[in-house]
């Protein structure tokens, strides 16, 4: 445990001192999600059939974008060769990295998602839910795309195969996400959906990191 | 001295590959507590190659590398955790501080322990005292070299695995580097050091490998 927290200290610290990789991601998500009601009409009606969306698909991936190089800098210093040397267990390494990612990503996207709802005029009653299945989902998001990155760590242009990789596995995790969204905006009950997404985030962290510290060990050879 | 059935560190007719070429074959070598050896070789031969199988972070096309009869690659985290591995890339957090980056893998080593005084008695004796609080992206090649063996010192290991430790070192470093294998194996500990500077290290070992 104490190692795991030692894990977690280092990564805050290291995206503390280069905030500015973080932000990108962030700024995507704000971006892609404003930029398209330009794209579309800016009725007020058709907006908000697309407002969640929308959202879901930004901030899927934005997180796809966050994560690229969880394992990168740690495989190109050589520090991941001292973390596989270690007392600790690779699996529980990577989960406090996916963790401490998740806090410095997941969490600011979580506080901007509703600001951009309010702008797809997405009922206010509905954004309660709406960060609630984000908070739900995002873990299960970045486990995805951290099994993706630890294929990736030592391939050229990772991003675009993390893509190729990943997206066609958070299928389940956009369906329930933007179901969720969809119910609390017409006032329906949100439950079904959402125990889903918390189903999905238990099965994705206690397994994910496993699958993800097996690849960094195979692309460390 | 060196009880001669005592053989913790066994390498059995090990062959390794890298693409289509045989880069060794045939390699056979044991030691015991108290021994050093020096990998010598030309640019290619398969130094680094060979110190990664012996880390068990690279599998051999055949053969077998044993630590306390354990398969290197098979190791529990905790059998893992008495090899100490520094290889080119030095391990050290670019943003962080040379004390930062110490302390981070003492305790990461340690079980959270702190490392109190053996930090302070290594950056004096790497002379990284004046930069102990720089960023590492700031120092010379030199000083990361000296940076990353101190924290290689602060794991408890019994076998040092060392690869190429002596290339951006002035000769008070390597003198230093010297004096810290001596001192490592006559407590008992192991050590394979790859090297191109064997005049500098050859008095500290008692076994050499050429490939």
């Amino acid at each position: 445990m104490g190692s795991f927290l030692l894990i977690l200290r280092r990564d805050f610290r290291l995206a503390f001192r280069r905030w500015s990789e973080l932000a990108t991601p962030l700024m995507f998500f704000v971006i892609v999600a404003s930029l398209f009601p330009l794209a579309a009409s800016p009725d007020a009606s058709q907006l908000r059939d697309a407002g969640s969306a929308v959202l879901w698909m930004s901030a899927l991936l934005s997180s796809l974008l966050a994560l690229d190089g969880l394992f990168r800098a740690d495989a190109e210093d050589g520090s991941m060769e001292q973390l596989i040397l270690s007392p600790t267990p690779l699996g529980l390494i990577v989960l406090a990295k996916i963790l401490a990612h998740w806090v410095v990503s997941g969490v600011p996207l979580l506080l901007l998602a509703p600001l951009i709802a309010l702008s797809f005029y997405l009922p206010v009653d509905a954004l309660p839910t709406l960060i609630i299945a984000l908070a739900l989902a995002t873990p299960t998001l970045s486990v995805l795309a951290a099994i993706g990155a630890a294929l990736t760590v030592s391939a050229r242009g990772g991003g675009a195969i993390i893509g190729l990789l990943v997206l066609p596995l958070t299928a389940p995790v956009l369906i329930f996400g933007t179901r969720a969204t969809e119910l609390a905006a017409t006032g329906e009950s949100t439950l079904g959906p959402l125990y889903l997404l918390a189903a999905l985030a238990v099965f994705a962290l206690s397994l994910g990191p496993l699958a993800a510290s097996a690849a960094v060990k195979v692309a460390m050879e | 001295m060196i009880k001669p059935q005592i053989r913790p560190f066994k390498v059995e007719s090990l062959e390794v590959w890298r693409g289509e070429s045989c880069l060794f074959a045939e390699l056979d070598f044991q030691m015991g507590p108290g021994q050093a050896a020096l990998v010598t070789g030309a640019n290619g031969s398969g130094k680094t190659t060979l110190l990664r199988v012996l880390a068990g972070m690279t599998l051999p096309a055949s053969g077998a590398v044993t630590w306390s009869s354990t398969l290197v690659h098979r190791l529990d985290p905790l059998q893992r955790a008495e090899i100490a591995y520094q290889g080119h890339l030095n391990g050290l957090k670019k943003e962080l501080t040379v004390a930062e980056n110490m302390t981070f893998y003492s305790r990461f080593w340690n079980g959270g322990q702190e490392p109190g005084e053996l930090l302070e008695e290594l950056l004096e004796e790497l002379r990284l005292n004046e930069c102990r609080d720089r960023q590492v992206r700031y120092l010379s090649a030199g000083q990361r070299c000296r940076a990353a063996l101190g924290c290689m010192r602060l794991k408890p290991a019994k076998l040092w695995l060392l690869d190429e430790p002596l290339t951006n070192l002035d000769a008070r470093g390597a003198e230093l580097v010297a004096g810290w294998l001596t001192a490592h194996t006559s407590a008992g500990g192991l050590a394979v050091v790859a090297t191109h500077q064997r005049e500098q290290l050859v008095e500290a070992v008692s076994v050499e490998i050429e490939l």
